[in-house]
């Protein structure tokens, strides 16, 4: 049957089992979302801007594993969602974004709300199309799915003039899709794995770094596993935090810039760094010149331009984080393979030696809210089970450093990119993916701000989101840099005029709480979280000078922190 | 150190600024670069010529591997090759200096293509030390204007570098 391109679109969705479709209309997408009006199998959640709806696709993908999906309008609807693609690129999130274009015939001459999006976007998405054919347009659906869910993930663009879809064609949706030059490799070189092994086994003062790539291969049990059966202490970076349960003793919790003392030494002073889809980030690795200056490393990830980019590598793993742990736990389990604890007991006493100074603890007297220890009742009051999401600032460190996340995908923030505005719309589409699920948005008065509009769409979909807001009337962490590397000069970190969130909130249909006692933190978040149907806005006043520590400074190397 | 790659890539519209954008982008630098289709009209052939340590260079391969549109790659300077450049130098002439410019032609198998009262326009093909010598040993004849056609690679492994 012939079908318009704007039919095709619904029924490629279809087709790849989407559900949920983030989006905001205009001029270039008219025959799309007259298509979208008629059908029901696919929801359109509209957004208020189109940042807002790329980073909601994000926080689906993110919590659900699923490949998140947006559309927007030709010029600034494309441009408004660059932020969001960027985003996605950065943590190689799986989206398929389409955008609407200006007609073939006006492409070109600088038409009303055209952009060059395909220009725009090439930098900040792992491909992108424009569909100049509508015979070309299912099977350009079915190669962007298979391209941003395989491999290392990422974000595809499908431009689509406008004309495209208002064309009819015959739909044949592809069965499968085969690419001469795409190839992404699954499996890990065998010998490699024996290498590995060869080093976990040899190795005296071993540490796991383990990242992003685990959460994304949905490795976590593969993991544990083997972390568990080798003994070896484990680090997470801020995208890895869940990928093995934080509260095990075992985990040394974060590493890196705002990472633990004890994580940053075991990794400087280890003689086998084994990272697992972690990508050498320069917030992990601070001065790369003093980095793990005694360690071998082996590096299991699946882009090998990841590999050897900033740190030499020894023993490089090109492969699927879940396949290759799973052959590293075969071959454990086929050279009847035991660690004894005695090879690393000398490493764990003197990890222990370093975990004496506590470095998370705070003062906490009572005069004014920490914001650690709101964090660390939203916690308690959650059982540790609520998918958080994070702005981007102190209150996003102070979340990864608090929360002491257990399971994958619970997690949810801005790692590569640090987008101030994605938390917000990151909870919706996580509360989409996960209705009855508790979630959290931890944010900051800065970064709010510029995603608030979202709040009606949380309204119109009657989102309970839980925003947990740390305000201390500061750009927190660019007022931390000043006062370390500036000498207190608060250039424009500061906010002399803030809304009443209260008011705010209720403008929008919520519910807002303003807390500036300590002894009303745990009611607060009591009360908050007890009310399922609502959105609760807290509006957190807290420590307007409190710093995040420990801290790497800009340019040292991984022992050089400061701890208060 | 200068490496020579030859890159197949999928003969699209957009495909060349992806190289190109891929290399502005990540700060490599490009000597030069010529692209145009092969036997197989769905695929380009590019030979990029650019400058880097061996880590750089490393990058430049993986990164380079990882675009979607690029085929296969080679990288030749590590293996045996031949390396060809076409330059057409436009030299202004006058009776002193018309017949040195012949003559140099001839010992550099360089061919004149084009002659006028005051110039000649000339086709010289070769490796890029011996365009530049050639250019060199034309004076004092006066170059008033150059083109080159940027390095063009091939392998002379028996082994074809193909698309499939």
């Amino acid at each position: 049957m012939e079908l318009t391109g704007a039919q095709i679109f619904i029924e490629s969705l279809k087709k790849e089992g989407v559900t949920h479709l983030f989006g905001y209309p205009g001029g270039a997408v008219l025959y799309i979302y007259d298509a979208i009006y008629q059908q029901d199998a696919i929801q359109h959640i509209l957004a208020r801007h189109e940042q807002g709806a790329v980073h909601a696709a994000e926080g689906y993908a993110k919590a659900n594993n699923k490949p998140g999906v947006a559309i927007v309008t030709s010029g600034p609807g494309a441009t408004n969602a660059v932020t969001g693609i960027a985003d996605a690129y950065m943590d190689s999130v799986p989206l398929v974004v389409f955008t609407g274009q200006v007609p073939r015939e006006l492409i070109g001459n600088d038409a009303f709300q055209e952009v060059d999006t395909v220009g725009i976007t090439r930098p900040c998405t792992k491909h992108n199309f424009l569909v100049e054919n509508i015979e070309d347009l299912a099977s350009t659906i079915k190669k962007a799915f298979y391209i941003a869910t395989t491999g290392r993930p990422g974000p595809v663009v499908i431009d689509i003039p406008k004309d495209v879809s208002n064309e009819k064609t015959e739909f044949v949706y592809p069965e499968t899709v085969k690419m001469r030059s795409y190839k992404p490799s699954i499996k890990g070189n065998p010998r490699q794995i024996k290498s590995a092994v060869d080093a976990m086994l040899a190795a005296r003062k071993p540490i796991f770094y383990t990242g992003g790539g685990v959460i994304l291969s949905q490795a976590a049990d593969e993991l544990t596993e083997l972390v568990r059966r080798t003994g070896f202490p484990i680090t997470q970076t801020l995208m890895g935090l869940g990928g093995f349960p934080m509260s095990d003793p075992q985990s040394l919790a974060m590493l890196g810039m705002h990472g633990t003392y004890e994580a940053n030494m075991a990794m400087h002073k280890s003689d086998l760094v084994i990272a697992i889809g972690s990508r050498f980030d320069d917030r992990v690795t601070g001065n790369v010149e003093k980095f793990c200056p005694d360690a071998k490393i082996i590096h299991v990830d699946i882009d090998p331009s990841s590999i050897s980019k900033n740190v030499k590598v020894d023993v490089p793993i090109v492969g699927q984080v879940k396949p290759v742990l799973a052959a590293i736990l075969a071959e454990l389990d086929q050279r009847d393979a035991i660690f004894p604890a005695g090879n690393i007991e000398n490493w764990w006493k003197q990890i222990n030696e370093w975990r004496k100074t506590d470095c998370l603890n705070f003062d906490n007297p009572g005069d004014v809210i920490k914001p650690q220890y709101v964090l660390q009742k939203l916690h308690e009051i959650t059982a540790g089970d609520a998918y958080v999401t994070s702005d981007v600032g102190q209150h996003q460190m102070w979340a990864a450093q608090y929360y002491n996340f257990d399971k994958p995908n619970r997690w949810i923030n801005s790692g590569g990119l640090g987008t101030m505005g994605f938390g917000l719309p990151a909870a919706m589409g996580v509360q989409l993916a996960y209705p009855e699920s508790t979630v959290a948005c931890v944010t900051g008065e800065a970064s709010i701000q510029m995603c608030i509009q979202e709040l009606a769409t949380c309204k119109q979909y009657k989102l309970p989101i839980k925003v947990v807001l740390l305000n201390n009337g500061y750009m927190g962490m660019v007022r931390q840099w000043q006062e370390f590397f500036y000498e207190g000069r608060y250039s424009m970190s500061y906010f002399d005029s803030l809304p009443d969130f209260v008011m705010l909130a209720e403008s929008f249909g919520h519910v807002g709480m303003m807390i500036d006692q300590h002894t009303d933190v745990e009611s607060a978040l009591k009360e908050a979280f007890d009310r399922k149907d609502d959105l609760v806005f807290m509006d957190f006043r807290t420590d307007p000078e409190e710093n995040v520590y420990p801290m790497i400074p800009a340019g040292g190397g991984q022992s050089e922190m400061i701890l208060v | 150190m200068r490496h020579v790659i030859s890159i197949l890539l999928e003969n699209e519209s957009g495909a060349l600024s992806r190289v190109a954008g891929l290399f502005s982008a990540r700060a490599y630098n490009i000597e030069s670069l010529s692209v145009a289709p092969t036997v197989d009209p769905s695929v380009s052939r590019m030979t990029l010529v650019t400058r880097g340590d061996d880590h750089i260079i490393e990058q430049i391969i993986k990164q380079l591997n990882k675009l979607v549109s690029v085929v296969k790659l080679q990288e030749l300077t590590p293996v045996e090759h031949i390396e060809r450049e076409m330059v057409l130098i436009k030299a202004e002439v006058n009776d002193k200096t018309r017949d040195h410019v012949r003559m140099m032609t001839d010992i550099f198998k360089a061919s004149i293509l084009s002659v006028s009262p005051t110039h000649f326009v000339i086709e010289m093909t070769g490796e890029r030390r011996k365009s530049q010598e050639f250019i060199d040993a034309l004076a004092p004849a006066v170059v008033v204007e150059i083109v080159r056609s940027g390095s063009q690679g091939m392998s002379l492994s028996d082994k074809p570098l193909r698309s499939n």
